[in-house]
């Protein structure tokens, strides 16, 4: 294991971290545009498959949209984005990509949550004279809640890992220090790389389990 | 729409590129159907022994499903990354990835399929006389079919995009096309060899489910099988 162990080393050594291309800056970068892809692709595909959900409808929308997202490489899409006049927007070809791919996950699991939420329940919340609104926010959402947190965690985890692919095309974030390896033969410090991206998505992963947790109304598991 | 000229012109659609590049596009399209296809079959080599594993108990359930979800998460970059050291740059190591990652979905689904059973048909056949492996081979797996081959149509599909990450070792067929074009600002060459990887999985898909229908008339009329790999997909 000789690869890791000077991987180790590469990780070791302060001046991979600090600089331009150091792991400071490109994990910046990387949580930045994650962060930023993830918050739109919920502020688009949760009130979407929340509300389709609710009234009982498009089910085949969000299965066919999340059954599409599969089919369609996300390296193409980048490649798409950067070809056009995006090219020069910053991360915004990046996180556009980003945001195609997070809501298929997001959209499915929150439509799902929603159907699965007992039939006898919601009956038995409208027999007892709740409006729409009220079995929306206090029954079916409560209940729904764990699978869409779970849609939650893997559109995060999908989100931060796919983030990589954005230094294929020259955009920054931790995939640079993989592909910079790649292009100058420096096996251990792509193996850095890819630990950094690896144990970032752990932690996401770990953040947003415990975010559940705390947060008020979490079941009781 | 397209005349001569489109390529001086960088145009995005554009036919002059594709009847001259027809060599390369076609290359391009056998490399990206055989790593596919081989990550696939090595895919369901592989998930099948480890679902008849997880089946066994809870004991080896859980280790099987977390890792192959372990797996989901590493990113498809560092994955390739990572296995660098053991492959090389070969074509090795795009396929080892590709399973990997095609396990997490190919065990689920064989595992719901097997769990799909009913308890018993698996009593009747041992009544019959049949053994351990004459019931796993004639009787469950078959019965375990649809859902075994809703997940291969569902890894196929995600292998078939994954692979164009493999241009980063220079083997992932349709991507190899990609990559340097977006460096030249290619257009005609970035959108004809994504639409061939987006066609690629659709037809990768259709023949999938064609062959599902032929293998498995017996779903056609309730498809029941079929709704239940749907919900161990989502699960």
């Amino acid at each position: 294991m000789g690869v890791m162990a000077r991987a180790w080393d590469w990780l070791a050594d302060g001046a991979n971290w600090s600089g331009e291309a150091g792991v400071w800056h490109r994990l910046g970068e990387h949580v930045y545009v994650s962060g930023i892809a993830l918050a739109v692709a919920c502020a688009v595909a949760l009130p979407v498959g929340l509300w389709l959900g609710h009234v009982g409808k498009g089910g085949a929308l969000a299965v066919n949209v999340s059954n599409a997202g599969r089919a369609v490489p996300v390296f193409a899409v980048l490649a798409l984005f950067m070809v056009s006049p995006l090219r020069s927007a910053g991360y915004l070809p990046t996180i556009a990509a980003l945001v195609l791919f997070a809501v298929p996950p997001l959209l499915t699991n929150a439509y799902v949550g929603m159907r699965e939420v007992d039939r006898s329940v919601v009956e038995a919340a409208r027999g007892m004279g709740m409006s729409g609104r009220q079995l929306f926010l206090r029954v079916e959402l409560p209940l729904a809640r764990p699978l869409v947190m779970t849609g939650l965690r893997s559109a995060a985890v999908q989100v931060v890992a796919t983030a990589t692919i954005a230094a294929m095309v020259g955009q920054g974030g931790l995939g640079r220090i993989i592909t910079a390896g790649f292009n100058t033969y420096n096996t251990p410090q792509v193996v850095a790389g890819a630990v950094l991206v690896a144990l970032l998505a752990l932690v996401v992963e770990g953040a947003l389990v415990a975010a559940d947790r705390l947060l008020p109304g979490a079941p009781s598991r | 729409m397209a005349g001569q000229g489109c390529l001086v012109a960088n145009d995005w659609i554009c036919w002059e590129y594709v009847t001259s590049r027809s060599r390369e596009l076609t290359d391009a399209t056998v490399e990206h159907v055989w790593i596919t296809a081989v990550s696939v079959l090595v895919g369901v080599a592989v998930a099948v022994p480890l679902a008849l594993l997880a089946r066994r108990g809870r004991r080896w359930a859980a280790p099987v499903l977390g890792l192959t979800t372990l797996l989901y998460t590493i990113p498809s970059l560092a994955m390739f990354s990572l296995l660098l050291p053991f492959f090389g740059l070969s074509a090795a190591l795009v396929v080892t990835g590709l399973v990997l990652y095609s396990l997490t979905i190919l065990v689920r689904n064989v595992l719901a399929g097997l769990e799909a059973v009913p308890e018993d048909v698996r009593e009747a056949a041992r009544g019959m006389g049949y053994g351990p492996g004459r019931l796993l081979w004639q009787v469950e797996l078959p019965l375990a079919l649809p859902a075994l081959l809703a997940g291969v149509r569902i890894a196929t599909v995600s292998t078939v995009a994954l692979t164009t990450v493999g241009s980063i070792v220079g083997k992932g067929g349709l991507g190899n096309l990609i990559a340097p074009a977006v460096n030249s600002s290619f257009k005609a060459q970035v959108l004809t060899a994504s639409v061939l990887c987006v066609l690629l999985a659709l037809v990768a898909d259709l023949l999938l489910l064609a062959a599902q229908r032929l293998l498995t008339p017996w779903t056609r009329p309730g498809r029941r099988a079929a709704g239940a790999a749907v919900k161990a997909k989502g699960a």
